[in-house]
């Protein structure tokens, strides 16, 4: 058992510490995210001087040898510093599809494009009616000549502003709510009849509306098996999942440090509010839950190449955790800040808002909870007749 | 005990509905949110209830109230929030206008009375400061006598939507020397558009301007804008308090809240069925609702409590936190509820609006900002804490 880091690992967390500190400062961020851009390509570029984004790709693909652990530690350092930057549609989602399932010719345009910060992908998988069913898909792709026809809407497809690239899920077979019938496609975000409505989120990101009406690709715009991507799309959504675990370690870990020292700053009855011991368990709790987390996301990372049930398994109940854990960090940061924990002008917020929709994104708790038991039950011995 | 609708009270009922349906500028006021609202679109609901005379239900009838026994109210309450009405803002009708007809002079009651009824003058209140929150008492804003003027010194924070108001009710400093903070402090009306006044936005979590920064540099203030004696401020104010708290429970819009959520959670779907039919979904709309009708009772003990004489006690800081947690609950349900589309943000957002594509349901635009919006419930009016040192204090006696 071994929970240390490599060299490479505590480097690139070192260094992107050090960016962070110097060029991603609160007031920084905050001008950034109200530009009319709403992020940095240069910090992009930045974070691929600094092997950030090829770093969990083997070397066999150009990358630098790592994995998901690598990731970890990225969005850890994201999660403290609020990064809005597209990392986990670009690198994790796209990225991994292609690392997974990607032919050589794929791999050579697009996965080293992604690593080099030339292109940039967001990842088009929800939709208006689906939730956070990943084979809710409406979005149809029909077979034309020797390539295929997209049709559809894809929803809060973040990123996807600043994307040259979408990753598209969409129906080649079978009916809405199917896993099978399911394929993988690579869409420029030029192409013809690929129309997106831009807009900003609630937590200082950028998303759009992706339409998709009448556009051609190829047949080698698919990614793995035609009809059969639910899996692998299972797996890059969860290798995400486990990436945003990572994130909201990083914010939780900074809201409660900024709550622990508000509170000994702020005197109300002649005394810090941080000597008062209802606060003072409460940022105990906060403190728990924030440990509870760092535990589950390492577990969830490091199964992520288990079989299938155990890495889903693994990788909900980190979810389920870090959901719950968010929310109370998050809720109890703002009301130890007292009225100042309101206030846009404060960090704080802004890690609360960060924390509430990480559990909005791949799946929120009642949903990990419910795939959790499911697989839990499919476990169980049968019952005896 | 009976918990039947007399007669009086079913035909009661049928003519608020019936006057709210007739008299509700709807089109004028609109269903946005709530604090991006115009001063006319705030007050439109109120000078035409003070025109009927229903806008200061719970004031004394000599001063403009309508004599309602509590379940008239409840149902006035009840009604306005099945309408989804703007109704009238507290700072007026339920903060200083009671200490205005409880402590106040007649010459004050003559002056500041009537607007407030009718809606024509816009209060706000200046308690809070940078320094003094929680422990309200170490307030610093002075007020120094100057013949027959207060000249007042010191910075406000907090103070909500003071950017319409026309008077403000502040607690000032009138007596640095006294031997408890508390005893120091005065009670003052102060215009809002004296010399000397200034008010800054500040900006909150969900992208609103509701409340502000107002600071006074040498306002005079005339000394017959003193309500009660000098130095007496804190009794007045905890009058205050306690009629703030009875207020906060929110049953009325809660309830609708429930019902527009059962809405949502019905067009909402899960694995291609309703939301609302979802069994971990539903129960924790059922456990909401057990909430709201276990606060209902409570509030309608303390208001049948009242109506023989029961000022609002310590009893009403269990209101002010239930009702605050459940409003809570149920703003993250709803946010809950809409999935996805509750990371878009709208406000201020140019398209919006447009003929393009739309960008996910209506209902789901103000899903997450109401959420982030009302953790204030929990931190204003005495945060939470301070409501459960309250009732530790004052009814379990520890
Ligand atoms: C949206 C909004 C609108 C407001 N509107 C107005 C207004 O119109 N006019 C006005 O005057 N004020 C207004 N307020 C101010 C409000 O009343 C104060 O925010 C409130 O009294 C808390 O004070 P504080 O923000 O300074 O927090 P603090 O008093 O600094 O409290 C910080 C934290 O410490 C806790 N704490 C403090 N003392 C204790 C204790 N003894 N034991 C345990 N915990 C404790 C608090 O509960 C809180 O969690 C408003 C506030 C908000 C957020």
């Amino acid at each position: 058992m071994d929970f240390n880091f490599s060299e490479e690992q505590t480097m690139i967390r070192d260094s992107l510490a050090r960016l962070i500190r110097e060029k991603y400062d609160f007031d920084t961020r905050r001008g950034v995210v109200n530009s009319d851009a709403g992020w940095r390509p240069e910090m992009w570029a930045q974070f691929a001087e600094l092997g950030l984004l090829m770093a969990p790709f083997s070397e066999e693909d150009g990358g630098l040898g790592g994995g998901a652990v690598d990731a970890m530690v990225v969005m850890e350092e994201f999660g403290k510093g609020l990064v809005v930057e597209p990392y986990v549609p670009c690198v994790v989602c796209a990225g991994g599809a292609l690392k997974h399932a990607g032919s050589e010719a794929q791999k050579q345009e697009y996965l080293s494009a992604i690593m080099s910060g030339e292109k940039v992908f967001a990842f088009a998988y929800a939709e208006p009616r689906g939730r956070y069913d990943l084979a809710d898909l409406e979005t149809t792709a029909t077979k034309s000549g020797a390539g295929y026809t997209l049709n559809g809407h894809k929803a809060v497809v973040i990123g996807a502003p600043w994307a040259s690239h979408l990753l598209v899920s969409a129906r080649t077979a079978g009916s809405r709510r199917e896993p099978n019938g399911i394929s993988l496609f690579i869409v420029d975000k030029s192409a013809s009849g690929v129309v997106t409505r831009d807009y900003p989120t609630v937590d200082g990101r950028r998303a759009s509306e992706v339409h998709f009406e009448n556009v051609s690709v190829p047949a080698e715009a698919v990614v793995g098996e035609v009809d059969g991507a639910l899996p692998l799309i299972e797996r890059v959504a969860d290798e995400a999942t486990a990436a945003l675990c990572a994130e909201a370690c990083g914010t939780m870990g900074v809201a409660h440090k900024m709550t622990v020292e508000y509170s000994q700053q702020r005197k109300q009855f002649g005394t810090p509010i941080g000597k008062f011991q209802v606060l003072q368990h409460r940022m105990v709790d906060m403190f728990m839950e924030h440990e509870q987390s760092i535990s589950m996301t390492y577990m969830a990372t490091l199964k992520l190449d288990e079989p299938e049930t155990e890495r889903k398994k693994a990788v909900s109940a980190a979810k389920v955790r870090i959901g719950q854990a968010g929310r109370f960090v998050g809720q109890e940061a703002i009301q130890i800040h007292g009225g100042m924990g309101m206030t846009e002008e404060l960090a704080v917020g802004h890690y609360f808002k960060r924390m509430t929709m990480i559990d909005h994104e791949f799946g929120n708790v009642d949903h990990h909870l419910k795939r959790y038991t499911a697989l839990s039950a499919e476990e169980l011995p049968a019952a005896a007749e | 005990m009976n918990l039947e609708f007399s007669p009086e009270e079913v035909a009661f009922r049928k003519e608020v509905r019936q006057f709210i349906a007739d008299n509700y500028p709807r089109d004028f006021i609109g269903d946005g949110a709530r604090d991006d609202l115009s001063r006319e679109q705030f007050l439109a609901w109120h000078k035409i209830l003070g025109e009927k005379g229903w806008s200061v239900p719970s004031w004394p009838v000599e001063y403009g109230g309508t004599g309602w026994t509590p379940t008239q109210k409840y149902i006035w309450s009840e009604e306005n929030a099945r309408a989804d009405t703007i109704m009238p803002l507290p700072f007026g009708v339920s903060m200083v206008g009671p200490v205005i007809y409880t402590f106040g002079n007649d010459e004050q009651k003559a002056r500041h009375l009537p607007g407030i009824r009718s809606g024509d003058v816009w209060w706000c209140q200046g308690y809070s400061e940078p320094g003094a929150g929680s422990d309200l008492a170490s307030l610093k804003t002075t007020a120094v006598r100057d013949g027959d003027h207060y000249i007042v010194n010191g910075q406000k924070t907090w103070t909500t939507l003071a950017q319409h108001a026309d008077w403000g009710f502040f607690l000032v400093r009138t007596d640095p020397d006294a031997a408890k903070p508390q005893e120091g402090i005065s009670f003052l009306l102060i215009d809002m558009n004296s010399p000397g006044i200034e008010v800054k936005p500040i900006i909150t979590i969900d992208g609103g301007h509701e409340v502000n920064e107002t600071w006074l540099t040498d306002v005079r203030v005339p000394v017959e804008n003193l309500i009660g004696e000098e130095n007496k401020g804190w009794t007045y104010a905890k009058f205050l308090l306690a009629h703030e708290r009875s207020g906060i429970a929110g049953v009325a819009r809660s309830k609708r809240g429930v019902e527009k959520l059962k809405e949502i959670a019905s067009t909402e779907l899960l694995d291609g069925e309703p939301l609302i039919r979802d069994e971990d979904f539903s129960r924790k709309v059922s456990q909401l609702e057990i909430d709201l009708s276990a606060l209902e009772f409570t509030e309608l003990r303390t208001l049948a409590g009242e109506a023989q004489g029961k000022g609002p006690g310590p009893e009403s800081s269990i209101l002010k936190v239930k009702g605050t947690e459940i409003q809570q609950r149920l703003t993250e349900l709803t946010m809950e509820a809409v999935g996805n589309y509750a990371a878009p943000y709208f406000r201020g957002f140019p398209q919006a609006g447009s003929n393009e594509y739309p960008i996910g349901p209506d209902y789901a635009h103000a899903a997450a900002p109401t959420y982030f919006n009302m953790r204030k419930t929990s931190i204003y009016g005495g945060s939470n804490e301070i409501q459960r040192n309250i009732i530790s204090k004052m009814i379990l006696g520890l």
